[in-house]
C-alpha cells in the first residue's frame, strides 16, 4: 500500500487541520487509504475533548500578548502546546485496511517515536496508562488522536528544540504535573528537521508496513 | 426500534467515556450521521447513526463510562 506524504513545513494549526480533514474524507471514501502529514506549528495551545480549561495556567491577557491562540479540538486528551520546535505527524489511516483496534494504533504511534529516537541512541519508553513516549520520566512525545468511521486524524508531536519547552509552563500538559524534554536536551545538540522527518517517515513505514 | 450499541474497540478495551452527543432526544437523525463521540486513552471516536429516524432515548450522558456491548441509545426508525 502506498503512503501519500505531505510535508507542510511551518503552518498554523487550523490550516493543517483543513488539510487533515480533506485527506480524512478521501480516506473514508476509500480513495487514498493512508496519508502522513508532517508539519510544525506556530505557537498554539490546543484543548482535547476531555480538556479542563483550568489546565491553562496563563491568563488570557498573557496569551494575547504572546499571540498564542487557544483552540478546542475533537481529539482525545487534555491541554497541549505546539510550537515551531516540535515536529508533528498526522497519520490519516483508514483502519478498516489495517486493524480496527484503537490501542494497536496508539501503541504503533509510540513505536514510531521509540524507533526514531533509537537512531540517536536514546531509549524512549512507554508508561502503562499514560499514552506518549518518555525518556527517564520526562515526556518527549505527546499523542492525541481522533477516529471517525475508523479513519484516524490528529496525531503525535515530538519535542525537538529546548527553546520551545518553556512555553509548556503556560499549561498543565495533559492535565498532569509532568516534566517535558526535547531531543536537543537529551543529545546536547540540534538535529536538523529534515533528518528527523526522514527518520519519522522511515519508521512510520516500518511500523505500519507500507 | 434500533439500538445503538458500543462496539468492540480493540484488544483490552472494556469501556469508554461518553464525550459528546451530536443530537438530543427528539431530534431527527439520518443514517451515517455522527451520533455520539466517546473517548478512550488519548483517542476520541465516533459512532454513526445505524439508521434514519428519531433519537427516542439516550441511556448515558457526557462524562459517563460505558461498557462494550452496552446500549447507548435507541432510534425510532422512520
Amino acid at each position: 500500500m502506498q503512503l501519500n506524504l505531505l510535508n507542510l513545513g511551518l503552518i498554523p494549526f487550523e490550516e493543517a487541520l483543513g488539510f487533515q480533514k480533506e485527506l480524512h474524507l478521501r480516506a473514508r471514501e476509500g480513495n487514498i487509504s493512508q496519508s502522513l502529514i508532517l508539519c510544525r506549528h506556530m505557537p498554539v495551545i490546543t484543548l482535547g475533548r476531555s480538556a479542563d480549561k483550568k489546565n491553562i495556567l496563563a491568563s488570557e491577557e498573557e496569551l494575547n500578548k504572546m499571540m498564542i491562540k487557544v483552540i478546542r479540538t475533537e481529539r482525545g486528551g487534555d491541554a497541549t502546546y505546539h510550537g515551531p520546535g516540535q515536529e508533528i505527524i498526522y497519520p490519516i489511516l483508514n483502519l478498516n485496511n489495517f486493524k480496527k483496534d484503537i490501542r494497536w494504533f496508539l501503541r504503533g504511534l509510540e513505536e514510531v517515536i521509540i524507533r526514531s529516537l533509537s537512531v540517536y541512541g536514546l531509549q524512549g519508553k512507554r508508561f502503562s496508562g499514560f499514552t506518549g513516549v518518555w525518556i527517564n520520566q520526562r515526556k518527549i512525545a505527546s499523542i492525541g488522536i481522533a477516529i471517525k468511521n475508523w479513519t484516524t486524524f490528529h496525531g503525535v508531536s515530538l519535542n525537538l528544540l529546548s527553546s520551545d519547552l518553556t512555553n509548556y509552563k503556560l499549561i498543565r500538559p495533559c492535565g498532569m504535573d509532568i516534566s517535558m524534554t526535547s531531543l536537543e536536551d537529551e543529545l546536547g545538540r540540534i538535529i536538523d528537521f529534515k533528518e528527523i522527518e526522514e527518520n519519522l517517515v522511515n519508521k512510520f513505514s516500518g511500523v505500519f508496513n507500507n | 426500534m434500533v439500538k445503538v450499541v458500543l462496539p468492540e474497540l480493540g484488544e483490552g478495551i472494556e469501556k469508554a467515556t461518553l464525550s459528546y452527543w451530536f443530537f438530543k432526544v427528539g431530534d431527527k437523525v439520518s443514517a451515517k450521521d455522527d451520533l455520539v463521540e466517546l473517548t478512550t486513552d488519548k483517542a476520541t471516536f465516533n459512532l454513526p447513526s445505524p439508521c434514519s429516524g428519531i433519537l427516542s432515548e439516550i441511556f448515558f450522558h457526557e462524562g459517563d463510562s460505558v461498557n462494550i456491548a452496552e446500549t447507548l441509545a435507541t432510534i425510532e426508525e422512520e
